[in-house]
C-alpha cells in the first residue's frame, strides 16, 4: 500500500471512531458535565429554587463570610460539620462491617458443601432488593413497639424494655449502618469470592499436608492474596458510602443524628429552596469525592505501570 | 474450606454459621411477605410463621392510590434507560474497543470518573436542565437523568467485552468492504448478547431502584415511580403508618427483581465483578 493511502486510511478510521463516540459524549456532557458545572456555578450565587433564573453573585459568601465581626456560611455552620462527621462515621462503620462480613460470606460461598448453589443465590437476595424496600422493611422490623427485633430480643431475655432503634439519637446511626451493611455486604462478598476463586490451589494443599491451622492459613496465605481485591472493594464502597442518601433519608428523614452531607445538601436545595447554599454544600461534597477518586486513579495507574502493561 | 476439616465440632460450627447467615440474609424479606398478608390489628402481633392470608393490603394499594400507574412509570423509565444506554454504549464501545486513536485511554478514564459523581452534586444543575427542557414531573426527565448512572458502566463493560473479541472477524468483514455501521450491527452485535444482557439488566435495576432524582423531579402521585410511591405511603396521621400496605407494595416491586437476579445470576455476578475488577 502506498504511504499516502495508508495515512488517509488511518485518518478515516480516526474520524469514524469519533463519529461513533459522539452520541455517548453528547449524552454524558448533557447529563453529567453540564449539570455539575451549573451546580458549581450556582454555589457562588443566591439563586432560589422557585426562581432559579433570578440570582446575584455572592462570591464565596455561601462558603464563608464575615459580617459585623461574626462569621456566616457553610464552613461556619455546625449543622454542616455535624453532617460531615455523620458521613465519616457512616462510611467508616458500614465499610468496616461490610468488609469483615463480606470476607466471611465469601469464604462460605467458596467452601464446598451440599446446597452451596442455593446459598450463593441467597446471598444475592439482599443486593437485589431496592434500597427503599430494604429501608422500609428494616424500619418495620426495628419498630420500637411492634417490631420483630425488639420482640425477639425480649423473648430471649437479652433486653428488658423495648429499644427505640430509630428514635434514640444514640442508636439511629448504628441502625442505619447495620441496614446499609445488610444490603451491600453481598456486593463485597462477590468481589472477594471472585478473588478467592483465582487463588492457586497448591499452597493450600501444602498447608493442609503440613497440618497448618485453618485460621493461620487464612491470615498467612488467603488474606495477603486477596488484598488487592479487598482494596478495590473498600474504595468502591467508601466512595458510595460518602455520598449516601437513600437509606438514611428513608429511615430517619432529616434527623440531625444521622444527617449526612447528601441529606444536608438536599434539604437546603429542596426543602429550604436555597439553591445557592445547597449547591455550595454539594460542591464541597463533590470535591471530597473527586479528591479521593483522583488518589485512587493515581494509585491504580502506578500499579498498571509497575505491571509494565 | 471449612467442610473439608473433618472434626465434628468444626462441621457443626460450619453448619451453624451457614444457618445463621441464611437467617440474616432471608428473614427480612420473608418477614415483609408475611406482614403483607396480615390485615387490621393482626399486624401488630409479632408472628414468626405465616399467620394470615388476607390480600386486603394488595387490593388497597391499587384501589387507594395510583400504584398501577407507578409500576407502569417505573417500567417505561427503566426500559427506555436500558435501550438508550445500550445504544450509546455500543456505538462508543466500538470506537473505544476497536479503533486506535489519541485520547482513547483518557476518554475511558473520564467516562469512568463520571460514575463517582455524587447525585446531589448534579441535583441543582439537573433540576434546571429538566425544567428548561419541559421534562419536570414527567418520566422523560427521569429517563434523561438516569443516563448519568448507566452510561459509565455500560460503556466500560461493553468496551472491555468488544476489545476481547478476536481480530479476524473484523478483518474479514473489512476486506469485504463492510462499513463501520454494518460491522457493528452485523458482525459485533450478534456476538455481544452476553455483555448486553449483563449491562442491560444492571441498568434496569439501577433505574428501577433510583430514589433521589425520582423524588426531586416528580411532583404528582401519578407521575411517580415505585420507590418514591412506597416511600410516601402514609396513613391518616404520623401514628398510623400503614405497614401492611407498605410491605405489600414492597413485595410487588421486589419479587420480579429477585426473580430476574436469580435467573440471570451468573451474568449479573460476572458483570458486577468485571466492572469493579477492571475499574
Amino acid at each position: 500500500m502506498a504511504e499516502g493511502q495508508a495515512s488517509s486510511h488511518r485518518k478515516r478510521r480516526v474520524r469514524t471512531a469519533w463519529l461513533f463516540l459522539a452520541p455517548m459524549l453528547v449524552g454524558l456532557t448533557v447529563v453529567a458535565i453540564w449539570p455539575l458545572a451549573r451546580t458549581v456555578f450556582y454555589a457562588f450565587t443566591d439563586a432560589s429554587l422557585s426562581a432559579p433564573g433570578d440570582y446575584a453573585f455572592l462570591g464565596f459568601e455561601n462558603f464563608a463570610v464575615a459580617e459585623d465581626g461574626y462569621w456566616y456560611g457553610l464552613i461556619t455552620d455546625p449543622l454542616w460539620w455535624n453532617a460531615v462527621w455523620n458521613t465519616l462515621v457512616f462510611a467508616a462503620g458500614s465499610v468496616a462491617i461490610e468488609v469483615v462480613l463480606g470476607v466471611i460470606l465469601a469464604l462460605v460461598m467458596n467452601a464446598e458443601f451440599p446446597g452451596r448453589a442455593l446459598f450463593r443465590a441467597a446471598v444475592l437476595i439482599p443486593w437485589a432488593i431496592p434500597t427503599v424496600v430494604s429501608a422500609k422493611m428494616w424500619a418495620w422490623m426495628l419498630h420500637d413497639q411492634f417490631g420483630v427485633v425488639n420482640h425477639t430480643l425480649m423473648t430471649l431475655g437479652l433486653i428488658s424494655t423495648p429499644i427505640a432503634w430509630l428514635a434514640d439519637p444514640d442508636l439511629t446511626m448504628l441502625s442505619v449502618i447495620l441496614v446499609d451493611a445488610w444490603k451491600t455486604t453481598p456486593f463485597v462478598a462477590l468481589l472477594v469470592l471472585a478473588a478467592l476463586q483465582m487463588l492457586p490451589k497448591d499452597c493450600y494443599e501444602a498447608a493442609r499436608v503440613d497440618g497448618v491451622h485453618p485460621i493461620k492459613v487464612f491470615f498467612g496465605i488467603t488474606l495477603p492474596l486477596i488484598r488487592p481485591a479487598l482494596t478495590v472493594a473498600v474504595i468502591f464502597r467508601l466512595l458510595d458510602a460518602l455520598r449516601v442518601f437513600d437509606v438514611v433519608y428513608i429511615m430517619t428523614g432529616n434527623a440531625e443524628s444521622t444527617m449526612t452531607m447528601s441529606v444536608y445538601a438536599r434539604q437546603q436545595l429542596v426543602d429550604f429552596q436555597d439553591v445557592g447554599y445547597g449547591s455550595a454544600a454539594s460542591t464541597l461534597l463533590f470535591m471530597v469525592i473527586a479528591f479521593m477518586t483522583a488518589l485512587y486513579l493515581t494509585a491504580m495507574r502506578a500499579d498498571v505501570m509497575k505491571e509494565g502493561r | 474450606m471449612a467442610a473439608r476439616h473433618t472434626s465434628p465440632a468444626a462441621k457443626i460450627g460450619f453448619w451453624l454459621l451457614v444457618a445463621v447467615l441464611l437467617v440474616i440474609l432471608l428473614f427480612p424479606f420473608y418477614y415483609a411477605v408475611i406482614t403483607s398478608f396480615k390485615s387490621g390489628s393482626a399486624i401488630f402481633e409479632v408472628d414468626y410463621l405465616p399467620a394470615a392470608l388476607s390480600a386486603g393490603n394488595y387490593t388497597s394499594i391499587f384501589a387507594e392510590q395510583p400504584f398501577g400507574r407507578n409500576i407502569l412509570n417505573s417500567l417505561v423509565v427503566s426500559v427506555a434507560v436500558v435501550g438508550i444506554s445500550l445504544f450509546l454504549g455500543l456505538t462508543a464501545a466500538l470506537a473505544l474497543g476497536r479503533f486506535r486513536f489519541k485520547g482513547r485511554r483518557m476518554m475511558l478514564l473520564a467516562v469512568l470518573s463520571v460514575s463517582m459523581f455524587p447525585q446531589v452534586a448534579v441535583l441543582s444543575g439537573m433540576f434546571e436542565l429538566i425544567r428548561v427542557l419541559g421534562l419536570f414531573n414527567n418520566p422523560g426527565g427521569l429517563i434523561l437523568s438516569y443516563l448519568i448512572f448507566t452510561l459509565p458502566f455500560t460503556v466500560w463493560v461493553l468496551t472491555s467485552f468488544i476489545r476481547d473479541l478476536p481480530a479476524e472477524v473484523e478483518e474479514a468483514a473489512i476486506m469485504d468492504g463492510a462499513k463501520p455501521w454494518t460491522l457493528l450491527t452485523r458482525i459485533f452485535l450478534p456476538m455481544m448478547w452476553p455483555a448486553m444482557v449483563t449491562t442491560g439488566l444492571l441498568a434496569f435495576i439501577v433505574a428501577w431502584n433510583e430514589f433521589l432524582f425520582a423524588l426531586t423531579f416528580t411532583l404528582s402521585n401519578d407521575q411517580r415511580t415505585v420507590p418514591v410511591a412506597i416511600a410516601l405511603i402514609t396513613g391518616g396521621s404520623e401514628f398510623e403508618v400503614p405497614w401492611g400496605r407498605i410491605m405489600a407494595a414492597s413485595v410487588i416491586v421486589t419479587v420480579p427483581l429477585i426473580a430476574l437476579v436469580l435467573i440471570f445470576q451468573r451474568r449479573i455476578v460476572s458483570g458486577l465483578t468485571a466492572g469493579a475488577v477492571k475499574g
